[in-house]
Formats: C-alpha cells, structure tokens, sequence
C-alpha cells in the first residue's frame, strides 16, 4: 500500500501553466521530500496528489488504481498543513478522533486507536485541551495525530515545520523521521529547507518552476547533480558556480566546487583572494573569499579552529576530484 | 502612544454620548409613560411627565378587546421562521461565495445588496398579485417567504464576512479527514462560524419582527403580527394615544429585552472581521 505514480500530470490555472506534463513514481514505504524555491509548485503538486486541486491533464494513481477525478476523502491519503489546520472548537482527542467519527467507527475502535496515537506521540496529558491551549509543537503532534489514527496509504505533508522555531524544528524533524522508520508508510514531504530535505529523504524530488529538474537520493543529488540549478540548489553552503576562462580550462562553461572542497592556505594555492566576511559556527568557519578574478564571492568551508580575519590574503584550491563540469545549457558532463 | 484626552474632555465625552442616548431612548421613554396615562393625561397639553394617576387600565382593555396572543405567536412565527428559512438557503450561498469564489462572486454579492436600496413599495403590486395567485395572502408561510426574500441579501452577507474569515485550510482537512460536503459544513464550518452566524439570527429576527410594510399590507387578521396589531389602534374614529402605547409597549417588549440581552453578541457580530 502506498505507491503513487504520476503520468503526464499538468496543471493550468487559466492560461497559466503550473506544472508542466511531469512524471514520477513514488514507491511503497519511500519518504520522497519535494524541495525547490518558493513558487516552484511543490505545494501545488503535494495539492494535486491530495485531490485538493484538480489536474488540468494526465493521471494521478495510487496503488495501481486510476485516482484523477477521486474526491480527496476517498484518496486514502492523510495531509499535515503547514498551518497545523486543526478544528479549534474541537478538544485534542475530539480533533485526532475526527477522521475516524467520518469514517463512522464505534466510539470504542475510536477511544482505543486515539489513545494509541496519543501515547506515540506524547499527546496523553493534553487530550482534553483545545488546540488554543497547546503549543506549536504540541499543535504540530496533533495534527500529524490525526493522520496516522486513519492509518493512510502515504501521508502527505505540506511544509509541516515551517511555523515552529529553529530548536523544536530539529526536534520534530527527528520524531517524523522516526515516526517514518516505525510505520513503513510512503511519505510525501514538501519543503523549501534543503537541510529537511537532506537529512530526511529516501528520495528528492528538487522543482524548479513546475518542472523536475533531478530525483534521486540526497547523496546522488549531492554527489552528481544533473545541472546547475540542482548544484546550487542542494548542499549548504551552496556550490560555488565558476565561468569564463577558468572553466574553459576544464572543457566546460560552468564548473562548480562545494565550499568544504576547497582548501584554504595563508601561503600557498591556485586561486589568490581577500577574506571577506567569515561566520564562525564553532565547528566550522564559512569564509567569503572576493577578489579571485572568477566572478562572484567564493565560500569556503574551513576548520572551526582557522585564524584568518577580514582582510587577510588567502590561497585556494580545489580538490580536482570532486570538481563538477557543467555545459553551455548547464547540464552536467559526465 | 496611547493618545492622551484630558479630564475635562473625558467629562465632555461621556455628557454627549448620554445626551445622544437619552435623545435616542426618549420616544420609547415617552411610550411607556403615556401607556400607564389615562386617555385624558395622554393629551394634555402641556403634558405631564410622571405626576399623573399610574394605571393599567389600558393594558388591561388592549388585552381584553383584541388578539394580543394571536399577534404574538404570529410574530415569532414569522421572525424565527423567515430567519431559519433564510440561513437555510444562505448557509450554501455564503459557502460557496466565501470558498468556492466564480469570476462573478463580488456581483453577485453587489447586486444582491443592491435589491435592500430598492423601495419595498416598487414591487408591491406584483407581489400583491402573486401572493392573491397563490393564496398566500393572510398566511404565515406567505409573509414568512417575503422577509426571508427581503432579509436573505443581509444574511448572505454577514455569513459570507464571517466564512471569509475561517481558514481555508481548515475545511481542506475536513476533506482529508474524509468529511463529506455536509459534514464539512455541520461539523467543522457551522460551529467555528457559531458567533457570527448568532449575531446573523439576532439581527434577521429583530428586523423581520419590526418589519411593517410587508406584514400589515399582506395580511389581515389570521396571520397578522404585531406590526398589525399596532396599527389597529390608529382607527379614524379618534386617536387612542394611551391605549396606541400599550399596545406598542406590548409589541416591542419582546424584541427589546431579546436585543438587551444579546447586546454583546449583537456588537461583537456586527464587528466581526472588522479589526484582524
């Protein structure tokens, strides 16, 4: 249960075209997160799947079974918004409760399936709250409550973290993970966090304006991506892009070189630069580095424990191996 | 900063808004008093304020000589009828309107209004024919019909502010959760919309109950409501000015303590999605 696949789906609001035809398979138990910048119709595809918007063409299944013009209560599928969306005139339990009251189960299936997901998720103690009452997070375990009593075919989830602060964000990021790890249910994340989408996913969708510019798992898309949007897309700090006569030398238009691939020396290297400004994180050091005459600022990756200050003359160099080639229409060469 | 106002003019403020009140409050003030008069201190001129012999012979007459209780019953037929009709058909329309908006949602919702600035009176004689057609005149469903036809563009609208409100979001994990259209409605949308939607009654009913065009011109004794019952008193035989007053005392007394009760309710509706 649980596999999902789109053929050729398209959506149009009026003359304007959303999403492209696109096709994707999502397969059982898969945690597959869609990420890209805002407006790039993640939300809009997640909405599409859902049944929450009708498709202008192409077929949406799920579980083998034609699902395009299936109303979203039918789908089999449970949604997290990212407004938490919960019924504020309702308790906790009536709240977590409320799929299976429309599913029209006994009062006794409800209590035991409610008090089940209130203990996996903490909620025991707040059952008779209102969600007014609660707080973010606790809001947050609600609503990912009431998805998992209907025990769905894939959980939809709609940048679900995006309202809580940095410290709960790690936390809960955690929990859904783990919540993924014991239920095995394909699991469907949008997100315009990279790091959610890394530390998370199966599987990564990366969009950009409709389209689907590279699926893979977090890794390939790290390893090997298919084109410079994708490259600068994924990994924090971003890629450094490089064009002109520098790339030349290496048969490309563009290359790229990740932040911590680049070796940092006060005496000696291949690219001469000035410190800009450096964000000491502890563990790490991200310099800005300008003046290398290869266009934009690079940021480099350097040890936490690093003595270099604004202003100071440094030296880079790239690890040679781990250089990405990219051709004039900014796909990856092999 | 909070705007400082002087004493003087906290004191200023607070005399003029009794002053308006009390403006306001005078003729039900003057209403009551002439009801407790007899026929004779009702007209005298200059007229006396409370020094007169208090008496209740003219609720007592009003009660005896005619029907007060038909009138009554007539009265919260027709107000909490045409008010339970009309939320039955603005319930859906305001739905729909609010989360389901077409290109034309705003005019039809401008064109709706715009059928409350026509005068009643313009559509009198058709209506007057219809209801003769149908042998709707003199009957309760008739006139529950037209003020819910008159009052449903205010009622439209107020549920429509009040929807507009709700997150959209909500009702999408309705749908999720696996509600139908209807259980989206009764379970998730009616009760979040409960204050709005009370103030809506409050105020359908107080103006369907003090509507008087509709009421007197198409009813005649059966269905008549209090608005009717009123009017019977201003006979062209001579002008009964304390009996007039007891019986619109009788009249108005209802919906006056209703509306002093659901006051805060009445405000809080009104205002409603005004400040976010």
């Amino acid at each position: 249960m649980g596999q999902i696949s789109l053929d050729k789906v398209t959506k149009r609001f009026g003359d304007v075209s959303v999403i492209p035809p696109l096709d994707l398979r999502i397969e059982e138990g898969e945690f597959v997160v869609f990420v890209g910048p805002s407006g790039c119709g993640k939300s809009t595809l997640l909405r599409l799947i859902a049944g929450l918007e009708d498709v202008s063409d192409g077929k949406i299944s799920i579980d083998g079974k034609d699902a395009t013009g299936v109303p979203p209560a039918k789908r089999g599928l449970a949604m997290v918004f990212q407004s938490y969306a919960l019924y504020p005139h309702m308790t906790v339990r009536k709240n977590i409760a409320f799929p299976l009251r429309m599913a029209g189960l006994s009062q006794a299936e409800q209590d035991k399936k409610v008090n089940a997901a209130a203990a996996v998720l903490n909620l025991s103690d707040y059952m008779d709250r209102k969600p007014g009452q609660l707080s973010g997070g606790q809001r947050q375990r609600v609503a990912i409550g009431r998805a998992i009593v209907r025990e769905p075919a894939a959980f939809l989830f709609d940048e679900p973290l995006s309202n809580l602060d940095a410290a709960l964000r790690v936390n809960m990021r955690l929990e859904i993970s783990e919540l993924h790890k014991s239920l095995k249910t394909t699991m469907i994340y949008v997100t315009h966090d990279q790091v959610e989408a890394m530390t998370m996913a199966d599987k990564i969708v990366v969009l950009n304006a409709g389209n689907i510019e590279q699926v893979g798992s977090p890794l390939e898309l790290y390893k090997a991506p298919r084109n410079t949007f994708v490259a600068g897309f994924i990994g924090s700090p971003k890629m450094n892009l490089i064009t002109g006569p520098e790339a030349a030398k290496h048969n490309a238009t563009t290359i790229g070189i990740r932040p911590e691939h680049l070796g940092v020396s006060p005496t000696e290297g291949l690219w001469r630069g000035t410190v800009g400004v450096s964000e000491h994180l502890g563990s790490d050091t991200f310099l800005r580095v300008s003046g290398t005459g290869l266009g934009d600022s690079m940021t480099v990756r350097a040890d936490g424990e690093v003595n270099l200050h604004y202003g100071d003359t440094v030296y880079l160099t790239p690890d040679m191996t781990k250089l990405h080639r990219f051709d004039a229409q900014g796909l990856r060469i092999a | 900063m909070a705007r400082a106002i002087s004493r003087d003019r906290k004191i200023f403020n607070t005399v003029c808004a009794w002053f308006v009140a009390l403006l306001i409050f005078f003729p039900i003030l003057w209403m009551i008093l002439t009801s407790f008069k007899s026929e004779q201190d009702a007209i005298l001129s200059p007229p006396v304020w409370f020094w007169f012999d208090w008496t209740t012979e003219n609720y007592t007459e009003v009660l005896n000589t005619s029907s007060y209780f038909l009138h009554f019953t007539n009265s919260i037929i027709i107000a909490v009828g045409s008010t339970i009709l009309g939320l039955l058909i603005a319930v859906p329309a305001a739905w729909s309107m609010a989360f389901v908006p077409g290109a034309k949602t705003k005019d039809m919702l401008m064109w709706m209004l715009s059928t409350k600035m026509m005068p009643g009176v313009a559509v009198l004689v058709p209506i007057y024919l219809i209801f003769i057609q149908l042998g709707l005149l003199d009957t309760r469903i008739g006139l529950v019909i037209v003020l819910m036809l008159i009052n449903l563009p205010i009622i439209v609208w107020m549920l429509y502010t009040y929807f507009k409100e709700i997150p959209g979001e909500i009702l999408e994990a309705a749908r999720m959760d696996g509600a139908t259209l209807r259980s989206e409605i009764i379970y998730v949308l009616l009760p979040m919309a409960v204050p709005g939607i009370a103030s809506t009654v409050l105020l359908n009913i107080i103006l369907a109950w003090n509507e008087a065009f509709w009421t007197i011109t198409l009813t005649a004794r059966d269905a008549a409501p209090l608005t009717k019952f009123i009017s019977q008193y201003s006979s062209p035989q001579g002008l009964f000015f304390a009996k007039l007053s007891a019986a619109s005392v009788m009249a108005v007394a209802p919906i006056l303590v209703m509306g002093w009760f659901s006051q805060k309710q009445l405000v809080r509706g009104l205002t409603f999605g005004a400040v976010k």
